[in-house]
């Protein structure tokens, strides 16, 4: 296993109270694995990813858990240690390649300053790489010499990849890379990631769209109000969902090839500072009974994971 | 707007660097002509000691521009790396110098300037000391704020997310979007600061008889206003104001390019 998160708990400490933004967390992900983290805004998906490399602001603080990276734990690694992770072992994708490079440097720069930064080489052999890399993700390589504003916004996320894959890291998280840009751009974006999955490196992939998951991630956690609700193989998970909470995200999207009326998730996600009592799913939940005032346990199906009342036994 | 500032802070420092070469007289040898009016032998009329005053307000801008530009540079390299760092780590550092440096902002810049400089004594270096304490809150409090926002976007989140250490992110990243800010912030300052240096040469405590400096010959012409030689002390208040509005209009007309307002 190259990442395994134990019992992850990151907390946010504000003053109308404490947010449990990521809620007693545990999957894994292995070597060369393309794993989808699925769930509303406000879910925690984002701050799970932070999480995973101890990029959490203050007020939000890991008060728990473990996070299992190539046999070390993350979270007792001295600050220094960590640093060396970032990048060179993990790299990180952003939502929004409109402001995620410096406006005032230019693009290869960029590339090589990430490069320098963990490697002793030299300026220019940085530039060097920094070049190959974007012909990598499908970029002419004299891009090196533009700025961030000559760019697009699909090329703009062709250079955060690039940047992300030029210490050759083990797992790339990519936080909604593709919530920006245009569907044709999105499938592009995917490809990349894609290739780069078959060269090896895992993925973490966080967004809020179903079907992008399903399509092309291995397995897929499905996360609520700060909890890990499902997890399992990504064609399982799209075919036969088991949490109320994956079937009510699955129809309320619609589908271009089934013919399907939408059934949107009546509701909202629960305030985090003051979730209901019981499962958080409850109050939106069409099974609800009265077992649910007690919080679920987590149930393991034959490895599909799902945290309801309803698969006890 | 840039251009008429850059032209008038151009012309003054020229001046400064070859007043020899630009003054007609001697600022400080009398040239026997005492308290004339303007005319063509002295464009802007002789002083009591008849020396002439335009020759004494060329030489005069060289120690307005030495301790205005002095303390501007000694004020930035203070309140910008404080005002860098305290926005940058935020936490109890940060409070504590905000609020030392809103205490400092809270005295009206020349009372401040006069009471440092009773402290320390009249001359140039202590003058200069004054001033860029005076200043140091106004850089601390723009770098403070504009690295607030600059260290919020996200490619500073990115720098970090490759391994960047707050160092490198601080020098590489946040500095260099601070550079625009700082422009307009010298710029206006110094503006500030010319006021502050006439204010404190008025009172004395930076040159005395016989250096020449505007803020000085304004004192030293005032006896002399109600007998009606009014040039005495008219053209080095004007190079005051001259030269400050040329500081500001650089400053307002940078503000203007990187901050478009949108309603005119």
């Amino acid at each position: 296993m190259l990442l395994e998160i134990k019992n992850l708990r990151t907390y946010f400490f504000t003053k109308r109270g404490t947010i449990k933004a990521v809620d007693d967390v545990s999957f894994g992900i292995d070597k060369g694995e393309f794993i989808s983290i699925v769930g509303e805004s406000g879910c925690g998906k984002s701050t799970l990813a932070y999480s995973v490399i101890r990029l959490v602001e203050h007020p939000g603080k890991i008060v728990g858990g473990e996070i299992i990276f190539d046999g070390e734990n993350l979270l007792t690694l001295s600050e220094e240690k960590i640093r060396e992770i970032r990048g060179k072992e993990i790299g990180m994708i952003f939502q929004d390649p409109m402001t995620c490079l410096d406006p005032l440097e230019k693009i290869g720069d960029q590339i090589a300053e990430t490069i320098v930064e963990h490697k002793r080489i030299s300026r220019k052999e940085a530039i060097q790489t920094a070049s190959k890399m974007l012909e990598k993700v499908g970029l002419p390589a004299d891009r090196v010499n533009y700025y961030p504003h000559q760019l697009s916004g699909g090329q703009r996320q062709r250079v955060m990849i690039a940047m992300a894959i030029s210490l050759n890291p083990k797992l790339l998280i990519a936080d909604e890379p593709t919530t920006a840009l245009d569907v044709i751009v999105q499938e592009k974006i995917m490809n990349l990631l894609d290739d780069m999955r078959r060269e090896g490196r895992a993925i973490m992939l966080i967004t809020h769209d179903f079907a992008l998951a399903s399509e092309r991630s291995d397995k897929i956690a499905v996360m609520y109000a700060g909890w890990l609700v499902e997890f399992g193989k990504s064609d399982e998970i799209a075919n036969e969902p088991l949490h109320p909470y994956s079937r009510g995200l699955i129809d309320s999207v619609p589908d271009v090839w089934v013919d399907r009326d939408i059934k949107p998730l009546p509701g909202f996600p629960p305030d985090l500072a003051n979730p209901p009592k019981g499962c958080r799913f409850r109050p939106r939940c069409p099974f609800a009974t009265e077992k649910c005032e007690e919080e679920p346990q987590t149930f393991d199906l034959d490895g599909r994971i799902v945290k309801c009342w309803r698969y006890e036994s | 707007m840039v251009l008429t500032g850059l032209a008038i802070v151009i012309t003054v420092c020229l001046m400064a660097v070859f007043a020899p070469l630009v003054a007609p007289y001697d600022p400080i040898k009398s040239t026997g002509k005492i308290l004339q009016p303007p005319n063509s032998a002295h464009l802007m009329g002789t002083d009591n000691l008849g020396r002439d005053v335009l020759s004494r307000i060329i030489f005069g801008s060289r120690v307005v521009l030495a301790v205005v530009i002095s303390a501007a540079i000694i004020s930035m390299s203070i309140g910008v790396p404080l005002g860098l760092t305290s926005g940058y780590f935020g936490g109890k550092l940060d409070r504590a110098l905000s609020m030392l440096m809103d205490s400092m902002y809270a005295f009206p810049g020349l009372i401040l300037a006069i009471a440092i400089a009773a402290v320390l004594g009249p001359s140039v270096v202590n003058a200069v000391v004054a001033i860029s304490v005076v200043y140091i809150p106004t850089y601390f409090r723009m770098i403070r704020g504009q690295t607030l926002s600059i260290k919020s976007l996200l490619f500073v989140e990115a720098a970090r997310a490759m391994g960047a250490s707050d160092w490198r992110i601080m020098r590489k990243y946040i500095l260099p979007n601070l550079i625009p800010t700082l422009v307009v912030v010298f710029s206006l300052s110094v503006a500030d600061a010319i006021l502050t240096e006439a204010g404190l040469s008025f009172l004395g405590f930076i040159v005395s008889a016989p250096t020449p400096d505007w803020g000085f010959e304004l004192a030293s012409g005032r006896p002399y206003l109600p007998a009606g030689y009014w040039w005495m002390i008219t053209f080095p208040g004007l190079m005051v104001m001259i030269l400050s509005l040329g500081f500001a209009l650089i400053g307002e007309g940078m503000s203007e390019i990187y901050a478009p307002r949108r309603e005119k």
